[in-house]
């Protein structure tokens, strides 16, 4: 277990050195080095400029926000499948994307408190006023899982519909276009204050989890066998809904609303190193890292200079890979 | 001292479902809760295993209210074996039978790796299931899920057990293979059953309940009258004992009142 841990950070740490090197500014792996001992203070080897900002203000802050998002979005999504005891449910299912767009929209196309607050600020603030208007439906309704995802569902399609009506009614192509863009997920312009936010939200939230990995094993049968193994069911429900939502939210305000990753990760994660989570989060924290870090790579080159929304790449590459193991795991009939 | 309840009363969704009752196990000893659909059996177990608050009354354990602990300090001496407790989760028998342990971990590791370890191989053994550790879940026949629940429970290390119709779906030997497990226990269970010959020969003490009240209590044979199966599930019966002094219950089709019974003129198809 540990070693395999240990085999996944190196695995993250190669994808992200890996990731850096592929794109239309010719940089090697040596570079990528000399680049990192240079600014951690541990040497002073000499590399061109260009090719310094490239590495150190380009592409690793890039890199390491994929890392982050892929391994945030997994945990929440691992979480909430266990939580909900769904296993379509993801880091999404309680409208926080769709409250992200609309957020979003209101801010990019609208202008309201845009100065202030960015298109970031108001993705953050529509996903957590989603999140809260999921809950309290939930909760007028009676509570219980199947309420906590009739209601998101309700609020999802409820926001879709709003975004799309603020679109229609008040924007011109050029927004449209950059709205759209950044709701498929996008990691341009990511900068170092973005790493260091999405990178302590995520940490926080891996720790966090890591202490309810035996609560959230004891969801697997359901509440009542949940409360009589001690977990306080519905005090753990909510706290760690809650912490879903800040984590994903954090991330779509970074990085737009990237799908799959959430829904699938913790299921590969769950073929490969079984349903305990003591082990699963961990798991799908790394497997999402590596696998954000590769896509975000792969959508940054392949069609240059147009680089395709990574929101689209985690579902091009993510399927056939996750149909893969579906097929080689396959159920006895 | 032990798990008890005292004239506890709990509405659930405005309908009285528990009315008034107080059970008072002796411990060690195998209580049967009986009476048809709807009287209060699962109703009464929730309230015993704190899942459920009373309206008024009180459960208490080793004479502190349910209520005053915490659900890890409930979890660490009652276990619960419910109905339909079923998962989509791709997981081993061995994994479901270590949810047991949870409340005797901490947040972050374990108090007792090897106590972890011996206390599920326990379980498994007591309960057959030493030989399917590795199968997954989905694998296993009906009977193997309800011993994988009851082995679970027992990795708890409970000193009370509480189960809901954990006969149900099992064959003839299942069910007697597992009752006479949870009977040779040494912990207090209660047992929801519907089966009167099983708790006639398995229960020290029965409880019978109608519509949310304890209509009777006492040992099997005190209780279980031809009289009273007629009352609480309207259906007639004959009671007996057999060579080996054992009570048995057998029961007569048709309707309650002999003199009731219908002609072919009262048949509800035209003729």
């Amino acid at each position: 277990m540990v070693l395999l841990l240990a085999g996944g950070l190196v695995a993250v740490a190669l994808s992200v050195g890996a990731a850096i090197t592929l794109g239309p500014a010719d940089v090697s792996l040596v570079n990528v080095r000399d680049v990192l001992l240079n600014h951690l203070g541990l040497a002073d080897i000499p590399v061109r400029v260009v090719k310094d900002a490239i590495v150190w203000e380009e592409r690793l802050p890039r890199a390491l926000t994929a890392a982050a998002a892929g391994a945030g979005l997994g945990i929440c999504g691992a979480v909430m499948q266990s939580l909900l005891r769904n296993p379509l449910a993801d880091p999404f299912l309680l409208g926080i994307s769709s409250g992200a767009s609309t957020g979003a929209v209101v801010i990019g196309v609208l202008g309201v408190g845009g100065s202030v607050l960015g298109l970031s600020g108001g993705a953050f603030i529509g996903a957590l006023l989603a999140f809260a208007l999921v809950m309290l439906l939930a909760r007028l309704a009676g509570g219980g899982t199947d309420r906590v995802i009739l209601a998101g569902v309700a609020s999802t399609q409820l926001f879709s519909a709003l975004t799309s009506f603020v679109i229609f009614a008040f924007a011109d192509a050029d927004e449209t276009r950059g709205v759209m863009f950044w709701l498929l997920g996008s990691l341009e312009g990511v900068r170092w204050d973005d790493v260091a936010l999405c990178a302590v939200v995520v940490a926080v939230g891996i720790a966090v989890c890591l202490a309810y990995a035996h609560a959230l094993d004891a969801f697997s049968f359901g509440d009542e066998i949940a409360a009589s193994l001690g977990i306080a069911v519905a005090r753990v429900r909510l706290g760690l809904l809650v912490l879903t939502a800040l984590i994903t939210a954090t991330l779509v305000s970074v990085t737009g609303a990237i799908g799959f990753v959430g829904l699938v990760l913790p299921h590969a994660a769950r073929f490969l190193f079984g349903p305990r989570h003591a082990a699963l989060i961990p798991a799908t924290a790394l497997i999402g890292a590596v696998f954000m870090v590769w896509v975000d790579a792969v959508s940054r080159v392949a069609f240059q200079p147009t680089p395709l929304p990574v929101g689209v790449g985690t579902a091009l590459v993510g399927v056939p890979a996750f149909v893969l193991i579906l097929v080689r795991k396959r159920r006895a009939p | 001292m032990t798990l008890r309840a005292e004239r506890v009363v709990w509405h659930r969704g405005g309908a009285l479902v528990v009315d008034d009752v107080t059970l008072r196990p002796a411990p060690g000893t195998t209580i049967g809760l009986l009476g048809p659909n709807g009287s209060g059996k699962s109703s009464l177990l929730r309230l015993l295993g704190g899942t459920a608050k009373p309206d008024s009354g009180v459960v208490t354990l080793d004479g502190a209210e349910l209520r005053s602990l915490t659900r890890r300090d409930i979890a660490r001496a009652v276990a619960v074996v419910s109905q339909h407790a079923d998962t989509d989760v791709d997981i081993r028998v061995r994994d479901v039978v270590r949810l047991g342990r949870i409340p005797h971990r901490g947040s972050f590791g374990t108090a007792s790796a090897t106590r972890d370890v011996e206390a599920v191989a326990e379980a498994l053994r007591h309960t057959g299931l030493t030989d399917k550790a590795d199968q997954r879940w989905d694998t296993l026949s009906g009977g193997e899920r309800q011993r994988a629940h009851i082995a679970r429970a027992l990795a708890q290390e409970p000193r009370e057990l509480l189960l809901d119709e954990p006969t149900n779906h099992l064959d003839i030997r299942h069910q007697l293979e597992l009752l006479s497990l949870v009977a040779r226990l040494p912990v207090t269970s209660v047992i929801a059953l519907h089966d009167l010959n099983l708790a006639a020969t398995f229960c020290d003490e029965v409880i019978v309940l109608e519509r949310g009240r304890a209509v009777a209590g006492g040992t099997p044979r005190e209780v279980l009258t031809a009289e009273l199966i007629a009352r609480v599930y309207g259906v007639r019966a004959r009671v007996g004992v057999d060579e080996r002094g054992r009570l048995t219950v057998l029961f007569e089709p048709g309707p309650l009142d002999e003199s009731a019974e219908l002609t072919p003129e009262d048949a509800p198809w035209p003729r």
